[in-house]
């Protein structure tokens, strides 16, 4: 029983990274009916955000400091980043100690201004062209800002910490009764999980409460219709394509405490964020956060001890397993829409 | 000739001269010269020229007649390397039995994968194809290691226990070193050296037989092109509703057509292994997959040439542009001022050694974005821009003679 409640615990947050990109690229096949291979590095470049913060955070310059003294007996240089300097000792600290959580402040804008960019200078161009070619532009894409990336901030993992005061684990055995240690998870895992519940929640709510939203909505249904009756739809969808950006940026931002970020990491999740959507159903926005966390957490079940023994190699294969299976009996995926890229 | 009509002869013929002096063709600089390193014409790299040029005339075949885009063609090749290694470890050192059964295990392997995945197409294809091969890939580099090697790989050793180590004139382990595969007595790695003047031409067993191997994979793919079988795949490509409607059941020409290409993947994979006995799980993963997809689109899709035009390219470059480094860019520089050097090679710099990978990205949306058609309509664009001009003096000259 314990190892059931962990497993489900384990599967939440790899199941909300999944949720949150297959949601962001269902926003983008719903509104403009693109098939975006590049958005894995859009959440690689997420992350690297929050590396490049980090990295601003701590700029310094060097101070001889006379109080401490080298084993020479000669005054020590420290290092001192800009942001003491300006906000003190302490406070500066704790800012670059809070530099992941910062960097959600930081990336909204920088990801939104890419995926407008990206949109509005690729993308428009391919709407009417088939979806290989969408495939194909946005994959080389994907190489391209990989590679970019891969320039810059070299090709091996950052590691960026979390604030300290979410390092350490939570005893969610206790909690609930159980004896304690039974069941530890790490708090920032419990961050990540939150963060994305309200990141997700926060997308529909855009989507069903405001005037925006609706019209965003009625685009999806029917994009002719809603441009007759005199509505720039192709503005909002292109609005709609940098949030879409900003949503898997962030999962990207809060990632990076979890698994340090490389270069690659977009395209590692890319491939299961696809099967993802798939699954939850081409077009639809709750299948595809349905499906993330379904397979999050059958992947966590998977490579437990015991049904590894019974399969071996099963913890690898799973998630492909069942997409093979759905595509085959459900054609539509779990919560697929009729009509929407059915054959 | 061989039943082509006279263009397709042409083409093939064409391909065949390119192929057999690509050892001089491929050298065009002396060696000691400073442009050596742009030679391609070693061993190992016209190897995987006519090795990928192989594999990537198998992806076209299934792409560019039906349109259906497989991202895990990789699984193929990887398990014709498997396969391949196993036969050259417990049958006998001549490659022949590997190339064959590497084939036929591939082939296999398609039926098996085509079969489900073809039940559905467009992206839903993709996915399907995408998720064979991951799959395949991680039982591969996992679970399945008593049989592939797991992440090591799997190579010929010392004591392969062979069924017929004398057979076909396979040698045996002669001198306590790992047999080397051959082919009667010929070894893969046997290269006959050339040198006239400054020039240095090596002529390597392995690769003429990679070479002929793959002009007899082109005139079938010719073939294929030209039949009516490949016909009835066009068709699927423009309308598979409108041929189902007229009665007509696609599901056996696509799973034929699958099963090809597969095949195609499984000959090069075997063929892989045939001139460097050595496969890895690595083969399979989705990025070698997504390599043959940018060789043949980058070549052109749906021509006989463009995919092998790709293919040699992207090794080309792989191989070539990566050597590229610094102080190469500032000699070449070296004539202009010293800031502008610089600048030129923080310019240059981002896109030559390791980053090659960027410039080919590029190259690729490029191509995707202003070319469809790949190289290959490239070529046909500036060919039909000089005949419209020849077009046009010619009317310049009538209207001129009418007034």
């Amino acid at each position: 029983m314990d190892q059931f409640i962990l497993q489900v615990l384990n599967g939440l947050d790899k199941g909300s990274a999944y949720a949150l990109i297959a949601l962001g690229l269902t926003l983008i096949f719903g509104t403009l009916g693109v098939v975006n291979f590049a958005h894995g590095a859009l959440f690689m470049l997420g992350a690297f955000c929050a590396v490049t913060l980090s990295r601003i955070l701590t700029l310094s310059h060097t101070v001889i400091d006379e109080s401490k003294k080298d084993f020479l007996g000669n005054p020590l240089k420290v290092e001192v980043p800009y942001i003491q300097d300006w906000f003190g000792q302490a406070a500066g600290q704790t800012i670059i100690d809070w530099a992941v959580p910062l960097s959600i402040l930081f990336a909204i804008p920088i990801m939104i201004l890419i995926g407008v960019v990206m949109e509005r200078g690729l993308i428009k161009h391919f709407y009417k062209r088939p979806h290989a070619d969408q495939i194909l532009v946005t994959f080389g894409l994907a190489i391209v800002i990989q590679e970019i990336v891969k320039y810059y901030f070299g090709a091996n993992q950052i590691p960026t910490p979390a604030p300290e005061a979410f390092i350490g684990s939570f005893d969610f055995g206790a909690l609930i009764g159980r004896e304690p240690g039974a069941i530890i998870y790490p708090y920032w895992r419990i961050v990540y999980f939150l963060f994305s519940a309200l990141l997700i929640a926060a997308v529909f709510a855009f989507l069903q409460f405001t005037t925006f939203g609706m019209v965003v909505r009625a685009g999806m249904a029917d994009r002719e219709t809603v441009g007759l009756l005199g509505i720039n739809i192709d503005r909002r969808f292109t609005i709609m394509f940098g949030i879409a950006a900003a949503v898997a940026g962030l999962a990207g931002v809060m990632y990076t405490p979890i698994n340090s970020p490389n270069y690659h990491m977009g395209m590692d999740f890319l491939v299961i964020s696809f099967v993802v959507v798939v699954v939850g159903g081409m077009g639809s926005l709750g299948g595809a956060v349905l499906a993330g966390f379904v397979l999050g957490i059958l992947e966590s079940f998977a490579s437990l001890q015991a049904v590894i023994e019974a399969l071996p190699g099963i913890n690898q294969v799973v998630i492909y397993l069942v997409a093979i299976i759905i595509l085959l009996t459900r054609p539509r995926g779990l919560l697929g829409r009729k009509g929407v890229m059915e054959d | 000739m061989f039943g082509l009509d006279k263009k397709d002869t042409g083409l093939l013929l064409i391909v065949a001269a390119l192929v057999a002096f690509a050892p001089i063709l491929l050298n065009p600089f002396p060696e000691n010269s400073a442009l050596a390193q742009f030679n391609a014409g070693y061993p190992d790299l016209m190897q995987r020229f006519v090795i990928f040029g192989i594999f990537a005339i198998g992806f076209n075949i299934l792409f560019g007649l039906t349109g259906y885009l497989s991202f895990g063609h990789a699984a193929f090749l990887g398990v014709g390397s498997y396969a391949g290694v196993w036969m050259l470890k417990l049958l006998t050192i001549n490659v022949i039995p590997a190339i064959i059964m590497s084939t036929l295990v591939a082939g296999l392997f398609s039926i098996l994968i085509g079969y489900i995945s073809l039940r559905r197409s467009g992206i839903y294809f993709s996915i399907l194809t995408l998720a064979f091969a991951q799959m395949s890939f991680a039982l591969a580099a996992s679970v399945l290691t008593p049989i592939t090697g797991g992440e090591t790989g799997l190579q010929t050793g010392l004591n392969d226990p062979r069924i017929f180590p004398e057979f076909l004139g396979g040698g045996a382990t002669s001198g306590g070193n790992i047999p080397a595969p051959e082919l009667f007595g010929l070894e893969m790695r046997a290269s006959y050296e050339l040198s006239v003047g400054g020039w240095l031409w090596t002529f390597n067993a392995g690769y003429y037989v990679c070479a002929i191997i793959m002009l007899v994979a082109f005139y079938v793919a010719i073939r294929i092109f030209r039949s009516p079988f490949g016909m009835m795949l066009r068709a699927v490509k423009s309308n598979q509703r409108r041929l189902n409607y007229t009665g007509l059941n696609t599901k056996p020409y696509m799973l034929a057509c699958f099963v090809i290409s597969g095949m195609y993947a499984g000959l090069a994979g075997g063929l892989m292994v045939s001139m460097d006995p050595l496969a890895g799980a690595e083969r399979m993963q989705w990025t070698a997959s997504g390599e043959v997809v940018l060789m043949t689109i980058l070549g052109g899709v749906g021509t006989l040439i463009g995919p092998v035009l790709g293919a040699g390219m992207i090794k080309y470059f792989e191989n070539i542009f990566s050597k590229i480094n610094d102080n190469l860019l500032h000699q070449w520089f070296a004539f202009m001022p010293d800031g502008l050097e610089d600048f030129m090679v923080a310019v240059i710099h981002p896109f030559i050694g390791k980053g090659w990978h960027l410039t080919l990205g590029l190259l690729f949306m490029l191509v995707v974005i202003f070319l469809p058609g790949g190289l290959v309509e490239g070529g046909q664009r500036i060919g039909g821009l000089f005949k419209r001009k020849k077009k046009n003096t010619t009317t310049d000259t009538q209207s001129t003679a009418a007034n």
